[in-house]
């Protein structure tokens, strides 16, 4: 048998060379199939609406070319690296490695983070652009306690964070509410709104569950876009107040903040009080959720994710805890939502796409599922790198969903594809994700 | 009772083409236990192909349209399928003992590159085509002077779909393939031991769900006389509600949830309001999930410890 299997691999590697050429040419042959008419021929509809066309040889002989040479380095980089096996348990090394930069490498970001504003005081574009990613940050940690500790699939997880943003939109500009009043009542809808969703779906598992959350985030963004009285439809809501600290606006007037601590006025204080704010709630999220992890609620939502017929053995009641789980998440996409909008002042339901709940799923999924630092970290490699591509427009996205699907080939459990146990015998050892159910639920 | 009539009729063909797209989701779903969620747009690359073949046969002077229509039906159905057999051996056949999250999210992926695919390389207008089956027949003329119509171009809608579904259920129920891919829905692993190829199998069955993909691309193309980079999404989203309505992995349920979801949208649309007919389609989803999470033709699921 041994020989055998030694006889097989090194008749393979004798047909090395032939063997990769086949298979790129035949990679080439499939891709000049597809990109035959895709690529080959430009269609675009003419002034007078007759559709014309045009050839783009040059393009499509370069495309299958790519595929050419992109399946031979393929080939050759599997061969060389060769056969992988599955881990269970982190090796030591390894797992003393991420100790220590889960140790140090949290408190490292926190204290970068906290004095990112002092830093980059004057580039506008930085704290903009961490002010987002601190917004998919918390929205991230938020999906996280639905997806990675109670195991539901959410894919509708934007519509709660539509339903923030239009509770803060619409209660500020018709009654004239502060932020602050409107913050947590966005929170309290929003989580309404997840009881609502979670109710009918409590029998629901996996798939199915996906695919309802789907479409309830759907409905919400069509409501919006049709009821035109309320949400200005398409419009969108516009001249949302900005947010004040306690009162006292934060602009150029006689009693703005500047104004009473007698400094010069500067757009920029804004921005940074927007960054606090938003890393506050972001904070608060993950403080929330540390602490509830240690609640009986918590372990229950682990519980839940393992194994749901166990629970019910148990004697969890799995109703309370998936309404709980939907709620806490929805109420966090809630402030979010209502953070979005006031630093915003404007919005549609534009923002609100399906685009947008895969955004935040493919965080959490690519920060591993349940670790928050795997979750900041995967904010920032994504949002980051979105905004590498913001001149490509169009090949955004494209990027975008490649990059999900080799993420999930590559490392399907996430950049931190390990878990630290929350409930221990002797020793807190951590285990690969490979371990960690996913939940049907 | 004549608008009626004539809603119905619409409902029927809208409802034809649901159904093929929803054959796609469901033999998928029976087989490998996903939903391919780049199916819908594998729908638009059918129906784009279907746009970008008869452009250049128009040119090349062909005017014969059945024979026109036997091309571009051929034609769309292979590049599609291609599509299909890609997607599956690039996105999912990797993941295919990976946990449970992963082809569902790489499918998500790879609808975002295929829209976004063709967008890029065709473009984010929208693509009108001139009508090529004009015509049709008066069935009735009310004393009102409303008028049912029955237009060629939905019985050709009709026809097709029968004479392909007849096709796929001879293929299902009495070749090779399709007793393999029944075997497979059943036990992988038992299927394996007794000689079938499971991963032919299951290409296969992407391939063949992409071609019907490709045909219901086809007809939405010649009934509505155009195409854009964004129709996967929402025809996917109710595609797959008609595949739940009828039953996962049951192939006539498919084709009834198809006719359902095509009624109930055409009548709610005309009854109450255009604008939400979409929240009709999706609440149906919910609702019928929550009530009847088998379908209306599916096995019950039992739960194993």
């Amino acid at each position: 048998m041994t020989a055998l299997s030694t006889e097989t691999s090194l008749a393979k590697r004798a047909a090395g060379i032939p063997f990769i050429l086949k298979k790129a040419s035949l990679s080439a042959l499939v891709a000049l199939v597809l990109f035959s008419l895709m690529i080959g021929i430009r269609t675009e509809a003419g002034p007078d609406g007759q559709l014309t066309y045009w050839t783009r040889f040059g393009e499509l002989a370069s495309l299958v070319g790519l595929v050419f040479g992109g399946s031979i380095v393929i080939e050759l980089l599997r061969q060389w690296i060769g056969p992988t096996g599955a881990e269970n348990l982190v090796p030591a090394p390894v797992q003393r490695g991420l100790s220590f930069l889960g140790r140090y490498l949290a408190p490292v970001l926190l204290i970068f983070t906290i004095l990112l504003p002092v830093i980059f005081y004057d580039q506008r574009y930085i704290l903009d652009l961490a002010i987002l990613v601190l917004t998919y940050v918390m929205l991230g940690w938020g999906l996280n306690v639905v997806v990675g500790l109670a195991g539901l699939l959410d894919l509708g997880y934007v519509a709660f964070y539509a339903v923030g943003a239009y509770s803060y939109a619409l209660l500020a500009t018709n009654f004239g509410w502060s932020f602050w009043i409107c913050l947590p009542l966005a929170g309290i809808l929003a989580a309404f709104w997840g009881v609502l969703l979670g109710f009918p779906v409590l029998r629901l598992r996996g798939d199915y569950l996906a695919i309802v959350t789907l479409a309830f985030g759907e409905i919400i963004r069509l409501v919006i876009i049709n009821w035109q009285s309320l949400t200005g439809g398409p419009n969108g809501v516009s001249g949302i107040p900005r947010p004040t600290l306690f009162g006292i606006p934060l602009d150029n007037s006689d009693d703005g903040l500047a104004a009473k601590l007698g400094i010069e006025y500067s757009p920029t204080h804004r921005i940074v009080f927007l960054f606090y704010l938003i890393l506050a709630l972001a904070l608060l999220t993950n403080w929330v959720t540390i602490r509830l992890r240690r609640l009986p609620i918590g372990r229950a939502w682990e519980a839940l994710r393992e194994d749901e017929v166990a629970c019910r053995a148990l004697g969890i009641n799995t109703t309370t805890t998936k309404l709980t789980a939907f709620a806490t998440g929805a109420m966090f996409g809630g402030f979010a939502g209502a953070f979005f909008a006031t630093r915003q002042g404007f919005i549609s339901p534009e923002s609100f796409t399906f685009q947008e709940s895969a955004l935040v799923l493919a965080i959490v999924v690519l920060g591993g599922m349940g670790s928050q630092l795997g979750v900041a970290l995967a904010a920032l490699a994504m949002i980051g790198g979105f905004e590498l591509f913001r001149g490509l427009e169009h090949y955004r996205m494209l990027v975008f969903g490649m990059a999900m699907v080799l993420i999930m080939i590559w490392r399907p459990r996430g950049l931190i594809g390990h878990r630290a146990p929350t409930v221990y015998l002797r020793k807190a050892q951590a285990i690969s994700s490979d371990l960690v159910k996913e939940g049907h639920g | 009772m004549d608008y009626f009539a004539q809603q119905l009729i619409n409902g029927l063909v809208l409802g034809s083409i649901y159904g093929l797209i929803a054959i796609g989701y469901t033999m998928v779903y029976g087989i490998v236990g996903m939903i391919n969620f780049a199916h819908g747009d594998i729908f638009m690359i059918g129906g784009f192909i279907a746009l970008i073949t008869f452009l250049i046969l128009i040119s090349f002077g062909l005017t014969a349209v059945p024979l026109i229509l036997l091309i571009v039906l051929l034609v769309s159905m292979a590049i599609t399928a291609l599509y299909g057999w890609t997607v599956e051996r690039i996105a999912y056949r990797p993941l295919r003992h990976s946990f449970r999250l992963a082809p569902m999210l790489s499918a998500i992926g790879m609808s975002f590159v295929l829209t976004n695919y063709s967008q890029v390389a065709q473009g984010a207008r929208v693509k009108p085509i001139p009508p090529l089956i004009t015509g049709g027949h008066t069935l009735h003329e009310s004393a009102d002077g409303f008028v049912i119509q029955l237009s060629n171009i939905q019985i050709v809608v009709v026809i097709t779909t029968v004479v392909l579904l007849a096709i796929f259920t001879w293929l299902v129920s009495r070749t090779r393939l399709g007793r393999d891919m029944r075997a497979c829905e059943q036990d992988q692993t038992m299927a394996a031991l007794l000689g079938v190829d499971v991963d032919r199998t299951i290409s296969m069955t992407f391939v063949i769900g992409a071609a019907l993909a490709a045909v219901a691309g086809l007809m939405y193309l010649l009934y509505y006389g155009l195409v854009d980079f964004f129709m996967g999404f929402v025809a996917g989203i109710k595609a797959f509600t008609a595949a739940v309505l009828g039953g996962i992995g049951s192939l006539p349920g498919a084709m009834l949830g198809g006719l359902a979801i095509g009624l109930i949208e055409t009548f709610w649309s005309a009854y109450f309001s255009v604008e939400y007919k979409d929240v009709a389609a999706f609440s149906i989803l919910i609702v019928v999930l929550i009530f009847l999470p088998t379908g209306l033709l599916g096995r019950p699921e039992v739960e194993k410890v």
